[in-house]
């Protein structure tokens, strides 16, 4: 086992399967954020009681953190082997086409980091007692953050480079999970594209409205 | 034709090197690459100075041996081409032009413009063969061969392990020549036989070797002057998953 989770190939499936995990988890936390619009605090400070009581999600929370965790952990471990595969770099810079984003997916994911660093400061950590908050009421410091426009400003960037992270993420997974094939990955590729924009544009004008409606 | 030539220049595998420029005007359109490095030669020996060290063989875009970095594309601005296939037509009069030898760690710079890629060496040595008896050769219909997979694993085969790859990607990573050693066992009846060992044995000499990892930026396939595609390394991918969980 140590082997298999020790070579770069292993590093990079573990990385995906994580991946993928995020890409669906984020899909539920738009589905949540939408409780945000309503003039009523009620059904998302339940889903937020939901989410933190229920031993089931629960169990998720912790694959989901562990998961954040390893993908970021590995993908700073392959960068550094990375950097180290080419000791001198080249005088002339690299004039080959490639997808722009994946060039700069260790920077995309460094800023999505610190985004993440301040959001779980501002809920996550509140609901484990690590910062105060009040925890009952997730809907009313979720309205008053997006009040701030410099809170607002930097919310609309992370989720911008979250969009670049994964333009080239969501097809780069299947790839390393051995899935590449003539007949449907011309449809993965249009679903992740599909994907990188409106899930991260979602977010946006959601906190667009509640900015506007505060 | 007149370029002026950047050229990294370096007197062996331990010196540091540094770029020389040679404002040279012996070129013309009809030159292939090589053949205009050659007039510089001629005139570097003419002046007493070393003349430019680079490999090639063949010269006829199959052995891959020349392999150098050309104003920011591994064997020049053409696609799907060898050094040697590059024509000076495809530059300006005038233009300068950079030159530099493969950069990656796995393939250390020996001089000039030449590296050692004996790496790819250790990595087929690993495991890209197959076990068969000797002797006279076996009726060619003694084991039935799916087409398709045939010519998938003809497409994989004609990898000439020229590092084109290695040069093109962001990270010096080797997975698509691997994955085109690999695939072309992989997809024969023949090659089943030590199919686990061989992508096991590859990949770990790959690491070994300290190439990067790859990130599925597909440089490699853009630049390979054989197409091999990137699909290849999905099928590595999955072979070496098969073979560590059975």
């Amino acid at each position: 086992m140590s082997s298999f989770l020790g070579s770069s190939v292993s590093k990079k499936f573990v990385m995906a399967i994580f991946g993928l995990f995020l890409i669906v988890f984020l899909l539920v936390h738009l589905g949540l954020n939408l409780f945000l619009l309503s003039d009523n605090p009620e059904p998302f400070n339940k889903a937020a009681h939901f989410m933190a009581s229920n031993p089931i999600v629960k169990v998720f929370e912790i694959v989901l953190m562990g998961g954040f965790l390893i993908h970021m952990l590995w993908g700073i471990i392959l960068q550094i082997q990375n950097w180290i595969a080419r000791p001198v770099q080249y005088k002339q810079m690299a004039q080959t086409q490639i997808s722009f984003f994946s060039k700069y997916m260790i920077y995309t994911g460094g800023i999505i980091i610190i985004f993440l660093l301040i959001h779980f400061t501002n809920f996550y950590f509140v609901k484990l007692g690590l910062v105060e908050g009040d925890h009952e009421n997730f809907y009313g410091m979720a309205h008053e953050l997006f009040t701030i426009p410099a809170y607002l400003i930097f919310y609309l960037f992370s989720f911008l480079i979250l969009s670049f992270h994964l333009n080239h993420a969501f097809q780069s997974a299947f790839q390393t999970l051995g899935l590449n094939h003539n007949s449907y990955t011309p449809t993965i590729k249009f679903i992740g594209l599909l994907y990188s924009i409106l899930v991260p544009a979602g977010f946006a004008i959601i906190a667009i409205l509640l900015y506007f409606s505060n | 034709m007149k370029v002026k030539l950047k050229i990294w220049r370096q007197k062996n595998a331990v010196s540091k090197g540094k770029f020389v420029t040679y404002d040279f005007d012996g070129a013309s359109p009809e030159m292939s690459f090589l053949e205009m490095l050659d007039a510089l030669n001629t005139t570097l020996i003419q002046k007493g100075d070393n003349p430019v060290a680079f490999d090639s063989d063949c010269r006829e875009g199959i052995c891959g041996a020349c392999g150098m970095y050309i104003n920011g594309y591994p064997n020049g601005p053409v696609k799907g081409i060898t050094t040697c296939h590059l024509s000076m037509r495809y530059f300006k009069d005038g233009q300068t032009i950079v030159v530099e030898p493969w950069r990656a760690k796995a393939f250390p710079v020996v001089k000039d413009l030449i590296v050692d890629r004996m790496a790819f060496d250790k990595i087929q040595t690993a495991g890209g063969f197959i076990s068969t008896n000797v002797g006279s050769a076996p009726d060619a219909h003694a084991i039935p061969v799916n087409k398709s997979k045939a010519d998938d694993a003809f497409d994989s085969s004609i990898c000439i392990g020229c590092g084109t790859c290695v040069a093109a990607c962001k990270n010096a990573s080797a997975m698509l020549f691997v994955s085109a050693k690999v695939s072309q066992y992989a997809l024969f009846p023949q090659g089943k036989i030590e199919a686990k060992e061989r992508v096991k044995a590859m990949i770990q000499t790959m690491d070994e070797l300290g190439f990067g990892n790859c990130t599925n930026t597909g440089a490699c396939e853009a630049q390979c002057p054989k197409n091999i595609s990137i699909i290849n390394i999905a099928r590595l991918n999955r072979e070496y998953f098969s073979a560590k969980i059975n």
